[in-house]
């Protein structure tokens, strides 16, 4: 991948003892949005800070833009748009202000930095705020508010470390929707997420990380296709009656049992939980939905993501 | 030309990393915006606590020894008031040095943030650190002039030399808030050894450096702190600039000492910014 505007190859990181990343390959292509799932202590962040250019590597190569970080990080930052995981606005000043005061940082000309937080502002849904302080924006508007700054420079690419965490649902879907605008217009954007559906939602191609390394790669699609079945049902027992997990079992490809509930893999859940009434299961409740990342992800860690 | 056409013209451009001084200006600049929004904040512990040293001391206590007779040996043969002004000048930079670069330095990395912000972009660590030094020493000076004008419509400014003493202020100022700088980008708590900084460094260096009295009033052996004060070192060069006082010798030895501090504290910040932005 030549034109690759990221390239890893066994890419680490070390802060003391602790190896936070143990090797990863990444490829990221221009025009895609790519994803690094995994819980909190996966590596995401490290990973992404070194991509940043604010943390450099221990080993491996790195090239971001066709540049290596190590020598040339300023050049590099004057073409990334960074959207940090805890916001780091000046709350003392106003949301005009922290746009054009962010652009300034880049070397802009003023009169080009005004032009663009104007154009901002309204990206971000926030003309009507423009000269109110940040301090009392609500979560979902700060959030709105750094994305917008991040892209204050044109960027070529856009980080974004876990840009939807603390946000009320319907923040988090005004959020998607302004990156899945910026999609549109070929943005080519890395996100990390340790939400399932975000990556599900926005991401093109991701892999999953646990424990500082990559243990799948591919489309949301692909993953679930190769790492899951078409269907789950959860299946909920009261204690009493809960069955052994050999008679799960006989009714699935394959069952988890989770501390309150039981998944088990199939391609027709329907099916199966006919299967289980006819054979004298009870279960307080049932219900099939379709696999997710959220399955992946259990499948291959044997943990579950979100605690 | 319309925004966007403007704005298009722009994005042709490609995004280039600022030249180097260039990037310092730059957050002296953003440091600047904010000032302008914010100095109503800062106005009083800047300049109105000063000015109350100035009537409380100058005036107040000036009075009272007006009259004795040690008092006008000591002082050169001046007013009390004027050969304390110089020395309050000093003072007053150096006490706005210390709470400039405790806990808003803190503050760059643990709260608001603002650096991490900043080291997201094409600035450097180094340009980061230097460009909040540089913006504290201009906030100084700004405020040091309007103290000035206070003194001497107290009657505090003998001659033109005053503006001398200002030059010294900012760089005791400069040099107190550089090593200030580095011990707080250094600190990973919630600032508590600021408390120690300010009562066991500062309280001291304030009344131990020759404002109030000559340090030649003090016990023998306590002398030779004051030396280390660099406080004492600009006060010396405050008062050397308003009453003509200075001699060659001592004058280059009090301005190699605060530039050396300077350097060393300036090169020590641009160290531990450099590290903990890019850990």
């Amino acid at each position: 991948m030549g034109d690759g505007l990221v390239q890893a190859r066994d890419l680490r990181k070390r802060f003391g003892t602790f190896e936070a990343v143990r090797g990863i390959d990444v490829d990221v292509a221009q025009g895609e949005v790519f994803g690094f799932l995994g819980p909190n202590g996966a590596g995401k962040s490290s990973t992404m800070r070194m991509i940043a250019c604010v943390s450099p590597r221990t080993s491996g190569s790195l090239q971001v833009l066709g540049m290596d970080p190590d020598r040339d990080g300023p050049r590099i930052r004057a073409r990334l748009g960074v959207v940090p995981q805890l916001d780091n606005l000046d709350t003392e000043l106003s949301v005009r202000e922290n746009l054009e005061i962010y652009g300034r940082y880049f070397g802009l000309p003023r009169r080009h930095v005004r032009a663009k937080a104007a154009e901002l502002l309204e990206f971000a849904r926030l003309t009507e705020r423009a000269e109110d302080r940040v301090e009392p924006l609500s979560g979902g508007m700060k959030r709105r508010l750094t994305i917008a700054r991040s892209l204050v420079n044109d960027p070529d690419l856009l980080l974004l470390d876990e840009p939807t965490t603390g946000l009320d649902p319907q923040a988090r879907h005004l959020l998607w929707e302004r990156l899945y605008q910026l999609k549109r217009e070929g943005v080519t954007q890395i996100i990390t997420t340790h939400y399932m559906d975000e990556a599900e939602q926005l991401c093109d191609r991701l892999v999953v990380m646990d424990g500082g390394v990559i243990v799948a790669e591919g489309s949301p699609a692909e993953l679930i296709e190769r790492w899951s079945t078409r269907e789950v049902l959860e299946l909920r027992f009261a204690p009493e009656d809960r069955p052994a997990a050999a008679d799960l079992e006989r009714h699935a490809e394959r069952v988890e049992v989770l501390p309150d509930r039981a998944l088990l893999y199939t391609a027709d859940g329907e099916r199966s939980q006919a299967a289980l009434h006819a054979a004298g299961l009870r279960p307080l409740s049932a219900l099939v939905r379709r696999s997710t990342l959220e399955d992946v992800f259990l499948r291959l860690t044997g943990r579950t993501l979100v605690d | 030309m319309a925004i966007e056409e403007r704005a298009a013209a722009a994005r042709a451009a490609p995004a280039a990393a600022p030249r180097w001084v260039h990037g310092v200006l730059l957050v002296v600049e953003s440091f600047w915006r904010w000032y302008r929004r914010n100095w109503r904040a800062t106005a009083v512990s800047s300049v109105l606590q000063p000015l109350l040293f100035l009537l409380a001391f100058g005036l107040g206590f000036g009075s009272l020894i007006a009259t004795r007779p040690g008092a006008a040996a000591a002082t050169g043969g001046v007013p009390y008031l004027v050969w304390l002004a110089p020395a309050l000048l000093a003072m007053s930079t150096v006490q706005s040095a210390a709470f400039e670069m405790t806990y808003p330095v803190l503050s760059g990395f643990k709260w608001q943030r603002v650096y991490l912000g900043m080291a997201a972009t094409p600035l450097t660590g180094a340009q980061i650190a230097l460009g909040h030094l540089v913006w504290v020493a201009a906030k100084m000076t700004l405020t040091g002039a309007v103290y000035l004008v206070l003194i001497a419509l107290f009657g505090g400014a003998a001659s033109i030399g005053v503006l001398g003493s200002l030059a010294a202020a900012v760089l005791t100022g400069a040099a107190v808030a550089a090593p200030v700088m580095a011990f707080s980008a250094s600190r990973e708590d919630e600032g508590a050894a600021f408390n120690a900084l300010f009562r066991f460094v500062v309280l001291p260096m304030t009344l131990f450096s020759g404002t109030f009295f000559p340090v030649a009033a003090l016990p023998a052996w306590v002398q030779p702190l004051a030396w280390i004060s660099p406080l004492w070192h600009g006060t010396e060069l405050a008062r050397a600039a308003a009453l003509g006082t200075g001699t060659a010798g001592a004058v280059l030895g009090h301005l190699a000492y605060l530039l050396a501090l300077l350097a060393v504290g300036a090169w020590l910040a641009v160290r531990v910014f450099t590290r903990r932005l890019a850990p």
